[in-house]
Formats: structure tokens, sequence, C-alpha cells
């Protein structure tokens, strides 16, 4: 933004006044995210820089809190870094544990949610889509209802599903999800629906229909026309959604918390309790992990994002 | 699609003798455009229909059942049947009589049996709160045994069985619809005569926690404001390659996990964290007088400003693109001063960005919980945090679900606001 | 969708199969956890095969209570105190659980004998004594320590935050203590309604310096962040600070609350098998004193007594440290399971309510 060169001194003086604010503000948004990583490599369990830390000595950091997020639950950690070792942390750290549970959480409810909301916004962006502003009002409420309310709702639900069936005379009673990693998957799909939605569509709205009627009247099949003219365009746009609902699935706590059982304990879920009860700068380990993953998150949309605005040309250069 | 011909419907050859347009073959053009239109909303809708499905199946039905709590609780008269049928029979006012007794004598007496009489106390002590006690002492006294007279044998356990607060308490939880729960969510309870009063001062507590949320929302909402507008406008007014990097660093918070961001700021907060430290280095504060910035409202607001900002700078940013700067430099060569250009024409074209950050922001915080819960103490807890506790600690469901309903019917009214000004469909994320 | 479906279908059936042989145990989370990880968890799965999952709650009376309302229960054994054992026996909401079933002490002693007094309850089987009890931080008082509960709310001659956890059971006697009630007439007092306001009255002296905390590791954390300079907590997990990893805090005994802690079996639990099993092993005499070697809390069966030495360490003495020393006891309060079975929702209500009023 550069000053007009009619601008007054008095302009000038502001204008770089309003500079630094703004340079405090991006500062008070990123410092407490990156102040946390250096901390992590702390020597002693303290959550601010030690001495040594400050003067770079090197005794002052170490990766002791990395390692404990590999060996704690572990059943023998002190041995000998070998084969059986490593089985043990693969089976029974608490961490590890909790790494695998997410992923598999996050990839299931990612594909649910990005399969449905993807197909969903195809039939959005359609014009000649009936009740288009009050299904779409439903659809997106996942994400606007506070999240202790869906919790809540989802936890006397999955509890025992068929509950509703018994009004209409069938068997009300068919097991549970609560404490199912298919219950917790299917929560996080629904909070997951909206960002699909919200992104799937966004990228529709550029989306040429003609495309498909030139495809069409070429004699392409509507399956044809699909995945050969309305996949590929869209498709960055669905990566995107998808990557909004694996992080929301990946970040999801309070859905966890109510409706998990012990054995889908998953990272946020083990840093809760981490947090609520002895935050040690293994806490922090992980979280520089995760802050690690969102920046390489960040810049996949990122990239996904300018690629979809060039082939669907809306950026000039 | 359109002309997509179906050979088992006749040819219509009296359309085409009237003159009327016509397909190719033959049909009316009104009819068969009608007819596919219907057929393409039909196939539209079918796309939409597997998700709309599971949505209401996972998400709406749930929480219809959840609030379905809030007015209804079978927890009395399930367990205490003769009673209740008792006073199903007699109006309000009337005095217990010998039959009443007896009824109550012998639900308590079964009641204790199946091991349920502490869910029939906890329901007469949401009505009369110190009453849960009398329920199952009593309870454990008459699975000892019990003789007629039933009255006297009863007000011999505890006298507090002639007080008529417990009978009228009784006769309330009797029916197992009620909107007892709501009028306790807004602090009042029923008095002995069935007039609706407030509760005593010290059990006041809903209304100011509904309060209390509002205004930290309201807050939270304005600051992000102030941080997100200035910020917004540099984004936008940037060069593209410039900004493009900048928002960098706002993304990155908005793709970092909560409680990441959330344990950051315990850190940094904390008396012996980050910030005191700097404080005392710089000599702003004493080493003995490190300011307790979190377990409190002001650690609520910093963490919770900073977690919601990015949900105010990315539709501001993305109103403020597309100002063109032209009105601006007109409104200056035409003679206004800068500030008169930004107050009169600049600042009324961000408006729409401005409600619509402002609406997403005010909606998100009013239903925090997390954050809250973590560094919020007992004076940063919001109305999230006590729907949790009713949930998870005294187990009162029905309350929880009241006070869920209050909160969601709020928040459907935003957000209603927010589809009719700025429709559900713009919303933008990075 | 289908194959996710089909694919996640597989994924549970699969978790499924491979629970079978496990059972899981929610406790109280932090020290105490791991002193029941090696002390019941490693020789029980050593011993049977059978997968010992630890999941920490704050309370795990919450959850258990929660569970069984909910009719979803997950847990199959739980770590309860008294008063909840009691309280939810009376709601149905627990196995009953034989005496005759326990394993009797080495010398052949029944278990209906060997544990203490009020250790064997209708639906749980105690397994330890434990003190909530004062904790500070010596480093932050110089000149004169402090020395007795009273100290706690006296806030100008001992300056600083305190840290109190979120709930009247362990929070009232201490005010009532504090104000000079003796320690035998805490639960009349706490029966009537003066005696309840009097022990708020004394809170409200100290409400704005409280941090209050919910799980039993924070009160330590609290301390070891220099967040309170006092805090009271669960002894065992000072101890655990203070010997285990050379934290300078200090113990207050001083009006210590004594509880004891009960393992108890949820009906409708997944494995209840497997929970009776694990029910019945840790609550052997070996077991009981195994723990004392890794957590400074006392065995609820006699014959356990004989066997506790030193700590892991292999050098400190547990006695000194253990609540249920005899110097300890003259001004301890003993818990009312009875009385919180019967107050404990009421006064958690009164409790919330003058919390959240500012």
């Amino acid at each position: 933004m550069a000053l007009p060169t009619y601008a007054s001194p008095l302009e000038r003086v502001w204008h770089y006044t309003y500079l630094v604010i703004c340079g405090l503000i991006f500062f008070f948004l990123i410092a407490p995210i990156i102040v946390i990583i250096p901390l992590s490599f702390n020597a002693e369990p303290y959550f601010t820089f030690t001495e040594k830390m400050r003067s770079f000595d090197p005794d002052g950091y170490s990766l002791r809190w990395y390692n404990n997020l590999l060996t704690f639950g572990m059943t023998s950690a002190d041995g000998p870094r070998d084969g059986r070792w490593w089985a043990d942390a693969w089976a029974n750290a608490k961490w590890v544990q909790a790494a695998k549970n997410s992923i598999i959480i996050g990839f299931f409810s990612t594909l649910l949610a990005t399969v449905l909301g993807t197909l969903a916004a195809l039939g959005l962006s359609r014009p000649e889509m009936p009740f288009r502003r009050p299904i779409m009002a439903i659809l997106i409420s996942p994400m606007i209802v506070p999240l202790i309310i869906t919790a809540t709702g989802m936890f006397f639900f999955y509890s025992n599903p068929c509950e509703l069936l018994g009004l209409f005379g069938l068997p009300s009673n068919c097991g549970r999800l609560a404490g199912t990693y298919l219950g917790v998957i299917l929560a996080h799909a629904t909070l997951g629906i909206p960002f699909v939605i919200i992104t799937v569509t966004a990228t529709l709205v550029g989306f040429d229909q003609s495309l498909n009627r030139a495809a069409a009247s070429l004699g392409a099949n509507p399956r044809t026309t699909f995945f050969r003219i309305t996949m590929p365009l869209i498709l960055p746009g669905v990566i995107s959604g998808a990557l909004f609902a694996f992080v929301t699935s990946f970040d999801e706590v309070v859905a966890v918390l109510f409706i998990a059982g012990p054995e889908q304990q998953t990272i946020p879920r083990q840093m809760w309790n981490g947090i609520r009860e002895q935050i040690s700068p293994a806490i922090l380990a992980v979280a520089t992990l995760l802050v690690l993953f969102s920046i390489a998150l960040l810049t996949t949309v990122e990239l996904l994002r300018r690629r979809s605005e060039r082939i669907r040309g809306l950026t000039p250069q | 699609m359109v002309n997509s011909s179906d050979p088992q419907v006749a040819t219509t050859p009296v359309a085409a003798a009237e003159g009327r347009l016509t397909t190719a073959d033959g049909k009316p053009l009104a009819w068969s455009l009608a007819r596919s239109q219907a057929r393409a909303k039909r196939r539209a809708f079918l796309l939409v229909l597997p998700l709309l499905a599971f949505i209401l199946i996972t998400f709406v039905v749930p929480i219809g059942q959840m609030l379905q709590r809030s007015f209804y609780n079978a927890g009395f008269p399930a367990n205490m049947p003769e009673i209740s049928q008792w006073f199903a029979d007699h109006p309000r006012g009337a005095d217990p009589d010998d039959a009443a007794w007896t009824a109550l004598a012998n639900d308590l007496q079964a009641s204790a049996e199946a091991r349920t009489i502490g869910v029939v106390g906890t329901r007469i002590n949401y009505d009369v709160p110190g009453t849960r006690s009398l329920f199952t002492s009593t309870g454990r006294k008459v699975r000892r045994g019990i003789e007629p007279p039933y009255r006297e044998a009863l007000l011999e356990m505890d006298e507090d069985w002639g007080d008529p607060r417990i009978w009228s308490a009784m006769r309330e939880a009797s029916k197992p619809v009620t909107g007892n729960f709501y009028l306790a969510a807004v602090d009042r309870t029923r008095a002995d005569d069935g007039s609706i009063e407030q509760v005593e001062p010290r059990q006041r507590i809903y209304v100011m926690l509904f309060m209390r949320t509002f205004w930290l929302s309201l807050l939270i909402t304005g600051l992000t404001f102030l941080l997100g507008f200035p910020v917004a406008h540099l984004l936008a007014t940037l060069p593209m390659r410039k900004s493009n990097l900048l928002m960098i660093l706002v993304l990155l918070p908005f793709w970092t996990s909560l409680l990441v961001r959330t344990t950051s700021w315990m850190v940094l907060l904390q008396q012996q964290g980050v910030v005191n430290d700097i404080l005392v280095w710089l000599g702003v504060i004493g080493g003995s007088q490190r300011l307790q910035m979190i377990y409190n409202q002001t650690g609520t607001i910093i963490a919770m400003t900073h977690i919601l900002l990015p949900f105010m700078i990315l539709p501001l940013y993305s109103v403020m693109r597309t100002i063109n700067p032209s009105y601006v430099r007109a409104a200056r060569s035409l003679g206004a001063t800068s500030w008169t250009a930004f107050r009169r024409i600049y600042f009324p074209q961000t408006l729409p960005g401005l409600g619509a950050g402002a609406l997403l922001v005010f909606i998100l915080a009013v239903g925090y919980y997390i954050t809250p819960a973590l560094v919020g103490g007992s004076s940063g807890q919001l109305i999230s945090n006590m729907i949790a506790m009713h949930m998870t600690d005294t187990l009162n469901w029905s309350m929880a679900a009241a006070l869920a309903a209050l909160l969601l019917a709020s928040v459907l009214i935003l957000y209603w606001l927010y589809d009719r000004l700025v429709g559900v469909d713009n919303l933008k994320l990075g | 969708m289908r194959t996710a479906l089909i694919l996640s279908t597989m994924l549970v059936g699969f978790g499924l199969a491979a629970t079978a042989q496990e059972v899981n145990v929610v406790s109280w989370g932090g020290a105490y956890e791991r002193s029941q990880v090696e002390a019941y968890n490693k020789p029980f799965t050593e011993k049977t095969g059978i997968k010992v999952n630890m999941i920490a709650a704050d309370n795990p009376a919450t959850p258990l209570k929660a569970q069984v309302e909910a009719n979803n229960v997950t847990g199959d054994v739980f770590d309860i105190e008294v008063s909840d054992a009691i309280r939810l026996c009376d709601e149905g909401a627990l196995v009953e659980i034989d005496p005759a079933d326990l394993p009797p002490a080495p010398d052949g002693t029944p278990a209906i004998e060997d544990f203490i007094d009020s250790a064997l309850q209708d639906c749980a089987v105690a397994n330890i004594f434990w003190g909530t009890v004062i904790a500070y931080d010596t480093t932050k008082f110089e000149g004169e320590a402090p020395s007795m509960a009273a100290d706690f709310f006296d806030l100008e001659k001992f300056p600083g935050k305190r840290g109190l956890p979120k709930t009247p059971k362990r929070t009232l006697y201490l005010a009532l203590i504090a104000d000079g009630v003796p320690a035998d007439e805490i639960y009349d007092r706490l029966g009537s309604e003066e005696g309840v306001n009097q022990a708020f009255d004394k809170l409200d002296t100290i409400k704005d310096s409280v941090v209050w905390w919910e799980a039993g590791a924070q009160p330590v954390q609290l301390l070891a962040d220099g967040e309170v300079t006092m805090a009271t907590g669960y002894n065992g997990r000072f101890f655990d600070a203070m010997v285990g990893e050379g934290k300078p805090f200090e113990i207050i005994w001083d009006g210590q609350y004594m509880d004891l802690d009960m393992f108890a079996i949820p009906k409708g639990s997944p494995n209840p098998e497997a929970a009776m099993e694990y029910l019945k092993f840790a609550t052997s005499t070996e077991q009981l004193a195994e723990q004392a070697k890794y957590i400074a809390y006392g065995p609820a069966r006699k014959s356990s007594a004989g066997l506790v030495g030193l700590y892991q360490d292999g050098e400190t003495e547990m006695g000194p440290h253990m609540p249920t020393n005899p110097e300890y006891l003259e001004t301890a309060v003993m818990d009312d399971p009875e009385f919180w079975a019967d107050h404990d929702a009421e006064l958690t209500e009164r409790f919330n309510s003058w919390l959240a009023g500012s």
C-alpha cells in the first residue's frame, strides 16, 4: 500500500503508525504459535525460557519431551531400542495409539464427508435445485450449532440409535454407536460436512454449466461427463474441502469426550488429558508436531486454491 | 437432456395442427420443457438427498431428542406410580388424605427395594434443593419396615414429610411433561400456590451466566473487529504477492489445532510464563507482582480473541478486495480529508464484510466450550460450561437440555439473521 | 459411501475382535495411575494375559453414573470413593460383590476379616486410604512457615494464591476446621444451614485468591509452576513430587481429610469376568502392599501393612508419609460416606452457585 504523493506530513506519520499497529497485530496472531516450538526443546520441565536457553547453551535444549511422547505408556521403556522395543512402542505407547486413532477416524470421516458433501454440492449448485437456501442452511448448521449441544445430542442418540424406531413399533434396541469407531467416524463426518459443502460450492460458482452440455452434445454419457469434465475442474475444491474435513476431525475433542470409548482416544483427547492434568513440555512437543502438520496442510490448500483459480481462469496471471 | 426423446409416448399431431411450438418429436414445447425441468429438479434433489438424510439422522434428530428432555422427565411418575395417580385424581390444594400417605409409603418402599429411590430424590431435589437426602434416608428406613398409620410413621422418620413444599414439588414432578426446567434455567421457580417467582438470590446463576456469555461474546467480537479491521485493510490494499505472503500469518493460526493455541496461551500467560517473565525483565512489574492473566475472565477473553480473529479478518478481507480505490481518491480530489473519505466513503462499503465477520464471531463465541473450560478459571466460564457440567457432573440432563435449548434458540436466531443478511452460501474459508 | 461404510464396519469388527481380552479401568490419572500401572496392571497382564487400559477421570464416579444412566457403559472397573460407592449401589448402578469371592490373606485369614472396617461395601472393595492435605512451596515463605489449616486462610501472613478442589466435599470441611470447629463436629455443623453458611463465609474471605482445580495432578502442577503458594491436594501426589521429583514442597498434616478408595464394577460393563478377575487380583495382600512402594497411600488390608517398607528408590521410609500414620490421625477428619451419599448433590449445587456468582 503506497502512500499517495499528495499525503500531508501528518498523514505520513499516521501511515507509519498504522503499519506498526498492523505489525503488532500480526505478531499477536503468530507469536503464540511460534513460541511453543523452542519451548518444546526445553531441557527443564518449565514453560519459560531458562537462563541456559537464552544464552543458547546446548545443555539448555534437549529432545527428552519428544522421547517422552514415544515412551509414555510403554510396558518396558528402558530396554535397548531393538525390534521388540519399537513393537512395544507401536502397540502400547499412548501417543502412538492416539495418533493411530486420529488418523483412522480422520480418514474414514473425511471419506464419508467428502463423498456425501461433493454430491450434495453438485446438486446445490444446479440452478434447478428446489428449496436451495433452507437445505443449505440445514447442511451448514453443524458448523454453527455450539459443539457442546451437538455432542450432548449425539451422546444420547449414539447410546441407543434405534430408540426412536420404537415409536413405529420396530425393535427399539439395536446396540450402540457410542464407544465404537463407527460412532466417532459418523460424528466427525457430520462436523466436517459443512466445510466440504462450502469449499466445493465455492469452486462450482465459477463452473460453466455449458461445459457439461457441450460434453453431452458431443455424445458423452453423464458418467463420462462427470469424470472427464466436472471432476478435474472441481477437484482442487474437493481436495481442500477434504483437508478441511480432515483437520476438523483431527482437531475435534468435544464429541470425542462425549461419545468415544477408551479405545478411541485421539490426539486432541490425549492433549485434553495432558493439559488438564500435568501440562509437561511433552504437550508442547505434540503441539509443535501439530503446528508443523498444519503448516504442511496450509501449504497444500494454498497451492490447490491457486491451481483451481488458474484453471478456472479467475486469476489474471 | 432437453432433446432426449421418449419413444413410448405417442406423438401429438393435434398440437402440431393447432400451430403451437413443438419439439422435434411433436410434443408441445412447454410441456416438454416443464417435464425436463421437473426431471432436472428431481436429479438435483437426488444428489443432495443422501447428505440431507445423513445430517437429519446424525445431527438434527439427536439434537431434537436431547431437547425433548428439557420438558419431559418421567423419573418421578415411573418410580412412584401410586402417588402420581393420587395427584392426578386430586386437584391442587387438596390436603393429602390417608390414601395419599398410603400411596406414598408403598411407592417409597417399592422404589427403595428397586434401588431407584435416588432417582426419585434427585428429581425432587431439582425443584426443592436440599431434599434428596429426605428420600434416600427415608428409603433406607422404609426398607427396614414400615407399619400403618403411614402418615405418623413417615413424619416420625422425618418431619419434612409434612412440608407443603415437598408435596407441591411432588405434584409438579408427577406429570412427566413440565416447563419447570425452563423456569429454572431463567432462575425462576414455582411457589407453593403454583405461581412463578424468582429463586433465592444466592441460587440465581443462569441469567447471570447468559448475560456474561453474551457480554463476553460481544466484547470479543468488538476486539476482533478492532484488531481485524486494520489487518484486513492492509492485506486488501497491498499488491497480491505481498498480501498472499502476509495472509499466511492469518491462515496459519486458523489451521492450527484449537488445543494447541489454547495451550500456547496457557504457557504464555501463566504467572511463571513468558509474558510475565518479559514484563519482569523489562521492569514493568516487580518479580513479586506477577499478573494473574489466566484462569479468569482475562484468560478467556485473550485466548478467544486470538482464536476467533481469523473469522473476522477473512470476510472483511474478501469484501475489501472488491472495493474500488478510485472512490476514495475521488473523494480526496473533491476536498475530503483522509478521515472524512475513510468515514463517509470507504467504511460504509466494508459493512457487508463487517456484518458477516461480526455475526460469525459472535455465533461461535456464544457456544464456546473448550477454551473457557481450560483457561477460564471460575469467572471465565460460559453457559456452555454449565451445560457440560450438568451433563457430566450433576447429571441433571433435563436442566442441561433446557439451557441448551435457550442457547440454541439464540444461536439459531443469529444464524437466521446471518442467512438473511449475508447468505450461508457466501460463507468463505481461507 | 458404501465402501466407506463397509471399510469402517470392518474396522469396528476388527476393533471388537482385538478387545476380547481387555479390561478398562477408570482411575484418577497422574501419579496415582502410574502407581496402579506398576503395582496392579503390569503383574496382572503378566499373570493372565489380559490387557489393561487405564482411563483417567477427575473423579471416576461421574463418568460411571453417566455411563450407567445413558446405558452406555464403556469402563469395567472404576476407582471411586466410599460415599459414591454407597450412593451408586443405592441407585442400582453397581454389581454386588460377595466378600467370600475375594482372596484370603497369605496366612489364610478370610478377606472379610482381613479388610479394615468399612473397606468392604455391598458393591465395592477398598484398596487404599488417602488423605487430602495442605501443601506449600517452602521457597515462597521466608521466616515463619505455615503449620495449621487456619494458615491456609491467612492471606496477610502467608501471601499468594491458593489452590482448592472444585468440589464442596474437600473445601467446606477445611473452612470449618480453619474457623476453629473441632474435627469430630464437622458433620454436625455441615448438616445445618448455619454450618454451611459459616463454611461459605469463611471461603468468601479467600475466594478472589483461589485457583480451582479438578484433576488430582493439577494442585501439584499449580505449586510447581508458582501459580499458587499453597494448595490442598491428595497426599500421594505431593509425596510423588517431593520425594520422586525433589520439589521443595512441605505437607501440613493438620486437618487432613481421610477417605477410602474402592474398586467397583458397573452393571452392564463390557468385560465383566475380566473386571472381577482384575478386582480380586488388585485387592490382594501383595498387590496392595506393592502399591505403597510407588505412592504414599495406606493399604486397606491389615495383612498388607506389615509388607509396606521402602519407597521404590530403596531408601525412603514410607511410614512418615502415610496418611494412616497415628500422629496425623489426631486432627484428621474421617470421611462420612452416609453424610456425603445424602448431601453431596445439594451441597454441590449450592457450591456451584456460589462459585459462579462473582
